[in-house]
C-alpha cells in the first residue's frame, strides 16, 4: 500500500503541474481574444471577468482542460451511440465511441498482420544467412522512409484501385507495426546463449525442436516490449491515413474537420481520445505480458 | 538467379560481401518493380515504373532541392537538434531528482505513445504556415522519445563505479562528463536514432496542414491533386535518401563513439 501511494504521488503532482501550466497557458493564449473584443465595444473589463472570459470562449486558441473534458463527457457519455434514422438504427456520427470504433478496427486488423508478417521475417532472418544479409538492411532503409508522410497516398492510389475501407488503413498500420516486431523478435530468437544452445546439442535436438523449445520461449519477453511499441504505431498510423482521403468518420477525420472550421475544443478532445485508446491498448498488452510471462516463470 | 549469387555470397565471408548482398537484393526488387510495371502495363498513375521515377528526378532537380531545404533543413533539422537538446538538458535537470523520474517518466512514457502527429494543426494554426510551425511539431515529437532514453542512460552507470568517482573526491560534473555521459551513449544513439524518422515525419505531415507554397509535404499534396504520381514518388525518394542519410550519420557517429559496448562487437 505504501508502495503504491510512492509510486503515485509522484505522478499526481506532474500531472498536476502540468495541468496548472495549460491553464497558464490558456488563459495567455486566449486573452488578447478578449480584450480585442471588449475594446470593440469600448468596454473596461475587470481582471477577473477576463478570466472567466478566456475559459469559456466559443473557438479559443487553446481550450482550458475543463472544456476538453466537458466536449468528451459530452460526446461519449452524453450521445447516444445509435439513432433512429429513416427507421433503422445507425451510429451516430457525434459519438466519439463511433469514430474511436472507426480508428480502432483497421489499426487491430494492421496490428496482427504486421505482428504475424514480423514474426515470420524474423524466424527467417534467423535461420538463414541470405535473409539475414540481404533483408535486414533494407528492414531499416524502410523504416527511414517517412511512410506516415505517404500514407495519403498510398490511401489515394488504393482507392483508385477500388480497396477502399477497412484495408487500406490496415495496411499502413502493419507497415509500420511490422518492423518493431521484426527488430524485437531477432533480437529475441538470439538470445539464448552458446551454453543453452550447446545444450540442446548434447540432447541431439533438431533445428525445429530448439526452435520451439528454447528460441520462441525465449524471445517472448522481446516480443512483447516490441507489441507495446508496435501498437501505438500501428494507431498513429490509421490516424494519419484517415487524414488526406477527406474521410468522414474516425479520429483523424474529427481531427481535420475541426482545423478546417476552427472547432479547437473538437480537435483536442479527438486528441485525448486517441490518447486514452492508445493508453487502453499498451496497458492490455502490458496485462498480457504479465500474465504470460508469470504463467512461463520469466516474471521477475 | 540473383537470389542463388545472394545465398552464395553470404556463406562466403569476403569482406566487399557485406556491402554486396543488401544491394543485390535492392536492385533484384527494382528490376522486378519494372517488370511487373510493364509486363502488366500498370497505369502510371497507380505504379511508375523506376524509370519513370528517376527521369522525373533529373528533371525536377531545382525543385526537389528547394523543398528538400524548405522541409528538411530548415524545418526537420532544426527541430531535431532543438527537441533532442531541450530533452538532453530535461533529462539533466530530472536526473538529480528521484521525485521528478518517478512523476515524469511514467507520463513521459505514456506521451511517447501518444499520435503527436495530431498536434499538427494546432500548432500551424498557433505559429503560422511557416517552417517555425514545422519546427514547433518536430520538437513536440522527438522530445518525449528522447527524453526517456536520456534518463535511462543516465542510470547506467553501476553503483561500485559511482563510487569510486565518489573516491576519487569527484564533483557532480567531473562524474557526469567522465563516467555517467560515456556509459549513457548507447542509450542517447538509440533515442537520436529512433528520433530521425520521426523528425522528418512531423515536418512532412505539418505541411499537409498548411504550408507556404514550398516543401515537400505541399509538393506531395499538389502532386497527388495532378495525379503526377512520378513526381511525387521522385519526393519520396528525397524523403528516404535524408532519412537514410540521418540514420547513416547517427549510427556512424555511434559506432565510432561507442565502440567499446557490447552490441558494436563484429562477429
Amino acid at each position: 500500500m505504501r508502495r503504491a501511494a510512492g509510486a503515485v504521488l509522484p505522478i499526481l503532482v506532474v500531472v498536476g503541474v502540468i495541468i496548472a501550466i495549460w491553464y497558464a497557458a490558456a488563459w495567455n493564449m486566449n486573452r488578447h481574444w478578449t480584450l480585442d473584443q471588449a475594446e470593440r465595444r469600448g468596454v473596461e473589463i475587470t481582471a477577473t471577468e477576463l478570466f472567466t472570459d478566456t475559459m469559456w470562449q466559443e473557438r479559443p486558441r487553446l481550450p482550458a482542460p475543463h472544456q476538453v473534458a466537458i466536449e468528451l463527457w459530452n460526446t461519449t457519455a452524453g450521445e447516444a451511440m445509435f439513432r433512429e434514422r429513416r427507421g433503422e438504427l445507425r451510429p451516430n456520427p457525434r459519438s466519439l465511441f463511433f469514430h474511436a470504433f472507426q480508428t480502432l478496427a483497421p489499426t487491430m486488423l494492421g496490428f496482427v498482420i504486421g505482428t504475424l508478417a514480423g514474426m515470420a521475417l524474423a524466424i527467417a532472418i534467423v535461420h538463414n544467412r541470405a535473409m539475414d544479409m540481404s533483408v535486414m538492411p533494407w528492414a531499416i532503409a524502410s523504416q527511414t522512409i517517412p511512410i506516415l508522410a505517404i500514407a495519403p497516398i498510398v490511401i489515394v492510389v488504393l482507392n483508385a484501385v477500388g480497396l477502399v475501407g477497412l484495408v487500406p488503413k490496415s495496411l499502413i498500420s502493419a507497415y509500420l507495426s511490422f518492423f518493431p516486431v521484426v527488430v524485437g523478435m531477432v533480437k529475441g530468437l538470439r538470445s539464448p546463449g552458446a551454453m543453452d544452445l550447446d545444450l540442446l546439442r548434447t540432447y541431439s535436438a533438431s533445428r525445429a525442436q530448439t526452435f520451439w523449445k528454447l528460441r520462441l520461449p525465449a524471445s517472448v519477453p522481446f516480443l512483447f516490449a516490441s507489441l507495446k511499441v508496435g501498437i501505438a504505431a500501428a494507431l498513429v498510423g490509421t490516424i494519419v491515413a484517415e487524414l488526406p482521403t477527406g474521410a468522414r468518420f474516425g479520429l483523424g477525420a474529427r481531427l481535420l474537420t475541426g482545423s478546417y472550421y476552427g472547432q479547437t475544443i473538437q480537435i483536442w478532445s479527438a486528441l485525448f481520445m486517441a490518447a486514452i485508446c492508445a493508453a487502453i491498448l499498451v496497458s492490455l498488452l502490458g496485462l498480457a505480458e504479465r500474465s504470460t510471462l508469470k504463467r512461463m516463470g520469466l516474471d521477475r | 538467379m540473383f537470389w542463388g549469387v545472394n545465398v552464395l555470397l553470404a556463406s562466403r565471408s569476403w569482406p566487399f560481401a557485406r556491402l554486396l548482398v543488401p544491394v543485390i537484393f535492392g536492385a533484384t526488387l527494382l528490376i522486378l518493380w519494372q517488370m511487373i510495371v510493364v509486363r502488366f502495363e500498370i497505369s502510371p498513375v497507380i505504379l511508375p515504373a523506376p524509370t519513370d521515377i528517376a527521369a522525373a528526378f533529373m528533371s525536377n532537380l531545382p525543385t526537389l532541392w528547394v523543398d528538400f531545404v524548405q522541409t528538411i533543413v530548415r524545418g526537420a533539422l532544426v527541430g531535431y537538434v532543438l527537441g533532442c537538446g531541450i530533452a538532453i538538458l530535461a533529462a539533466l535537470a530530472i536526473d538529480r531528482s528521484p521525485f521528478l523520474q518517478k512523476g515524469l517518466l511514467p507520463v513521459g512514457n505514456f506521451i511517447a505513445a501518444l499520435p503527436i502527429v495530431g498536434t499538427a494543426p494546432i500548432l500551424v494554426m498557433w505559429y503560422g504556415f511557416g517552417p517555425s510551425s514545422k519546427v514547433a511539431v518536430v520538437v513536440a515529437m522527438v522530445f518525449f522519445p528522447m527524453l526517456v532514453n536520456a534518463v535511462q542512460g543516465l542510470k547506467e552507470s553501476d553503483a561500485i563505479q559511482r563510487d569510486l568517482m565518489h573516491t576519487y573526491a569527484a564533483s557532480y560534473w567531473q562524474t557526469l562528463l567522465k563516467l555517467r555521459l560515456p556509459t549513457a551513449l548507447p542509450f542517447l544513439f538509440n533515442g537520436l536514432k529512433i528520433c530521425t524518422t520521426l523528425a522528418l515525419i512531423g515536418a512532412i505531415v505539418a505541411e499537409f496542414f498548411g504550408s507556404p507554397t514550398v516543401g515537400m509535404g505541399f509538393r506531395i499534396k499538389i502532386e497527388v491533386g495532378r495525379l503526377a504520381m512520378d513526381m511525387v514518388w521522385a519526393e519520396i525518394a528525397v524523403a528516404a535518401l535524408a532519412g537514410s542519410g540521418l540514420y547513416g550519420l547517427m549510427a556512424l557517429l555511434e559506432r565510432k563513439l561507442t565502440f567499446w559496448h557490447p552490441s558494436q562487437r563484429r562477429g
